[in-house]
């Protein structure tokens, strides 16, 4: 099990795309790569779900940070293409409310 | 140290004379002395080699060579085995530590399941790990008022009961059990919100039930949704809310809503350790949960809950991978 994230940079909107399976274990990578975004005023974070196949509540500690320090910096983050699993818990837990989910839309760019 | 090489001598020589099984045992208690007067390996090596020496004056310079350099080498397993040793007394440390943190959790989050006359309340919340995620909080007051929170810290082990001691105190402090449900959690929220890191949170979901009108009020802060069992229609309904998980937003607002709880219906609260089939996709472990309540409705609250325990246990193979907590308030 492991966890593996690719970033591409267009002008003012960075494009994560992350792969495998979000848990205890996992986690800190996850938060490590995160944490190396140099997170400026304006920038807009989209992060794609779509080959996340597991994501336990330790992985909603590590978006919730990141979420935080992104407000902070006034940027803004959105993440994409959850599958029904994710979609649900970020549901139950009330973050669907407070941060952007959704389709990929005219950003859903492969990397 | 001299002592030793002459004894060391004189027992190898007379092994080497006659090669008699009572110098070898002699030999073996005489290593576990040495180990007492904290020889090291590569000494041992020394001073067997210098009593070779002594023994055999004709002795090759191959062989001698061949000993210097296993004492080089043994001064390195020395102090690996050393190394080894010391993280055995750290290891045993810090489980004598752990188990106490233990004893003073349980302690702390101690707190019996109340019987009152009009329903049937039942627990279990097994941890994971020696420290538990999950805590239940049960507070009955005035023969009126019975109050139910169950709540999940993220993550696991010994952070996560730091913080649920934190939570307990919360709810103690709000002390009566007829406050509403949707205030207890922002009170908590604030609480939560100012003393804990940015990647941690609580799950809590919040019950006041009413024995005197038989209306249960319900709240929940980013929790696994309870199930509803209404008897009448035989049927279960999903407790949802979208209120935020405690310890995100200082100003995070919640709602609480009123059910009327009737004879042959029962509320299930769980954690998310209860739900979550990890490597088992197929399953939908809300209806599994539902079928097994629907099947055991005749029993106590206390027995389904066991009941429910002991199925999913077996479902997961009895791997379960994360603290299970699961409540049961049967009317």
């Amino acid at each position: 099990m492991n966890v593996n994230v690719q970033f591409r940079e267009d002008g003012d909107l960075l494009l994560g795309y992350i792969e495998g399976e979000i848990d205890t274990y996992t986690a800190p990578i996850l938060r490590d790569e995160l944490e190396m975004i140099r997170i400026t005023e304006g920038l807009l974070v989209e992060l794609d779900l779509s080959n996340v196949n597991y994501m336990d509540s330790t992985g909603l500690g590590v978006f919730v940070a990141f979420y935080k320090k992104i407000v902070k910096e006034n940027a803004s983050l959105k993440l994409v293409n959850l599958s029904a699993r994710l979609t649900r818990l970020f549901e139950i837990t009330g973050l669907s409310e407070l941060m952007e989910i959704g389709k990929g839309g005219a950003t859903n760019a492969r990397i | 140290m001299e002592q030793i090489r002459k004894q060391y001598k004189k027992i190898l020589s007379d092994y080497i004379g006659n090669q008699n099984e009572s110098d070898l045992y002699i030999g073996q208690n005489f290593i576990k002395r040495m180990i007492q007067k904290n020889v090291t390996p590569e000494e041992v090596i020394s001073i067997h080699k210098q009593a070779l020496e002594e023994v055999y004056d004709d002795l090759p310079d191959s062989v001698l060579h061949g000993y210097d350099f296993l004492i080089e080498v043994m001064v390195h397993f020395g102090l690996k085995v050393q190394e080894h040793q010391s993280l055995l007394a750290k290891q045993e440390e810090l489980r004598i530590e752990m188990e106490i943190a233990t004893k003073i959790q349980n302690l702390l989050l101690e707190n019996e399941i109340p019987k009152p006359r009009s329903v049937d309340i039942g627990m279990i919340s097994v941890p994971l790990r020696k420290m538990n995620g999950d805590y239940v909080h049960f507070m009955h007051d005035d023969e009126r008022f019975l109050s139910v929170a169950v709540t999940d810290v993220v993550g696991k082990g010994v952070p996560a009961a730091l913080c649920m001691s934190m939570v307990k105190y919360g709810l103690d402090t709000l002390e009566y059990a007829n406050s509403n449900p949707s205030y207890v959690l922002e009170v908590l929220n604030r609480t939560i919100e100012k003393s804990i890191d940015d990647s941690m949170f609580v799950s809590l979901c919040y019950v006041r039930y009413d024995l005197s009108t038989n209306v249960l009020t319900w709240s929940s802060a980013g929790h696994e949704p309870s199930l509803y069992y209404d008897g009448e229609s035989e049927s279960f309904y999903d407790l949802e809310s979208k209120g935020l998980l405690l310890g995100i937003l200082p100003e995070a607002k919640y709602t609480q809503q009123d059910l009327d709880l009737k004879n042959g219906d029962f509320v299930i609260l769980m954690t998310d350790g209860v739900t979550d089939f990890r490597n088992k996709e197929e399953f939908d472990s809300r209806e599994i949960i539902k079928e097994l309540a629907l099947a055991n409705r005749h029993l106590t609250a206390q027995e389904m809950c066991e009941v429910i325990y002991s199925e999913l246990q077996k479902l997961h193979d009895f791997k379960l991978e994360d603290d299970f907590t699961v409540v049961i308030i049967k009317k």
